[in-house]
């Protein structure tokens, strides 16, 4: 089952995702990145219905790089938050995408920030989140060790005890994670955590 | 002929579109632009008429990205251009999405040419009154490409041209002159060739230089000031050259 978790440290979000690609009983690839660069400071990481999670953070992805050319700035992170949710929203009612995702992002006079968006256009900014059942470990664990403005150490200290926990405590637990930070130097990909090494070295 | 120019999809019993021929002049009445092509770097110049004082000069922008490898210089109607450089800023993230690769220089300009060919072929409508340059790099191969579009539909590849005002004169220039260059050389012909029509000096020039790593970089006021010093300086010494009967053949 996927997991997606995320949360705002001291200048710097990040998004942690398992990378497993699963059809029922059997597991496609493990080393599926889901958490997409929107630009060069925002991360998208979604979990979901697999089509549906490649073609909409395709789609917001393209949105959000048209919106930068048309008008030589690019989008603030609430408002990127925002058009997500009102794009969820629109098709809720006629034909919904079924993708749960966790937007993180820095701009500069806000500093970092997460929002948590649902496959029924909840959104919701936040400290730190989780979709999946990972999320009910994973969210536990962050609610006994977070605290505001954590350093990069506590934090990877932290998403490394979320993983451990979904690791061992969930029957179906995902082998492989992806962990990706954005601060004020960008949004790039911090680590992977493999328990599962494929036969080929580089990740899609 | 008064009769053949009213509705475009009507020719003229000698063949002409009058209406395409029209807009063409719009073009010529627009700001000088030009655009060489050297092996690793592509220049846009075009010309600025001179500003109003209380003008924010920094909102008029002439020389624009569609993409982060393709960008655009146009003379003629500004505000058509904006229409068209919207659509095709569009079309280039669109065939990112559909077929997740960036456009060819070809591609988006095929569009744009096409989408002047629909408005002189439909009823009720006028043909867009601008011509493009276009330039990019290639994004398999990293080949430096220079394309142009008119009024009429058209398109085809170039190694360096010009359209808009005086036109005819640094194209005549860029024939006489036109040689291989990379880098900086690329970017001293293109201001050469724009201060044959164009007043000297950097508040009357603005130049974009695209290069595969770096993308479009416009190049400021001073950057420009010193390039013009330069070609003068060159010039002259040129001249002086000439002048001395004493020079062994």
């Amino acid at each position: 089952m996927e997991c997606v978790f995320g949360l705002v440290g001291d200048g710097f979000a990040l998004v942690a995702a398992d990378t497993s690609a699963v059809h029922s009983i059997l597991v496609h690839k493990s080393n599926e990145d889901k958490v997409m660069l929107l630009d060069s400071h925002k991360l998208l990481g979604a979990s979901g219905e697999a089509g549906d999670r490649a073609q909409f953070t395709e789609y917001i992805q393209k949105n959000v790089h048209l919106y930068e050319f048309r008008n030589g700035i690019p989008l603030t992170t609430a408002a990127v938050a925002n058009f997500t949710r009102g794009e969820l929203a629109v098709a809720l009612r006629k034909n919904p995408y079924f993708v749960n995702i966790l937007l993180a992002g820095y701009d500069k006079d806000v500093g970092p920030s997460l929002y948590y968006i649902d496959y029924i256009a909840t959104l919701h900014k936040v400290d730190k989140g989780a979709f999946g059942y990972g999320s009910y470990f994973a969210l536990s664990m962050m609610d006994r060790h977070y605290h505001s403005r954590m350093s990069l150490e506590e934090a990877i200290n932290l998403v490394d005890k979320c993983i451990m926990e979904i690791r061992s405590r969930l029957v179906v637990a995902p082998p492989n994670f992806v962990i990706k930070i954005v601060d004020k130097d960008g949004a790039r990909e911090y680590a992977w955590r493999e328990s599962i090494k494929d036969a080929e070295v580089s990740a899609a | 002929m008064a009769r053949y120019d009213r509705a475009i999809t009507v020719f003229s019993p000698d063949g002409h579109l009058f209406q395409v021929e029209y807009a063409l002049e719009a073009v010529r009445k627009g700001n000088a632009t030009v655009g060489v092509r050297g092996t690793d770097t592509i220049v846009l110049g075009v010309e600025k008429k001179s500003t109003p004082k209380l003008q924010d000069s920094r909102s008029v922008r002439k020389i624009v990205s569609l993409d982060t490898h393709i960008a655009l210089a146009c003379a003629g109607l500004k505000a058509d251009a904006r229409v068209l450089i919207n659509r095709a800023r569009i079309e280039c993230q669109s065939h990112r999405l559909t077929v997740e690769d960036p456009v060819t220089v070809e591609y988006i300009t095929r569009y744009i040419a096409g989408l002047q060919q629909k408005y002189t072929q439909s009823g009720g409508v006028r043909p867009f009154g601008l011509s493009t340059l276009i330039v990019g790099f290639d994004p398999y191969t990293g080949v430096p490409a220079l394309y142009q579009t008119d009024p009429s539909g058209t398109f085809s590849a170039w190694k360096a041209n010009a359209t808009g005002r005086n036109s005819n004169s640094m194209r005549e220039f860029l024939e006489k002159n036109y040689k291989e260059t990379s880098g900086q050389e690329t970017v001293k012909l293109a201001i050469r060739a724009l201060l044959e029509v164009v007043e000297s000096g950097g508040k009357n020039i603005e130049i974009a230089v695209m290069t595969k790593e770096r993308g479009l970089r416009q190049l400021d006021e001073a950057e420009i000031d010193a390039i013009v010093a330069e070609i003068e300086a060159e010039k002259a010494a040129a001249e002086a050259a000439k002048k001395t009967p004493s020079k062994d053949t």
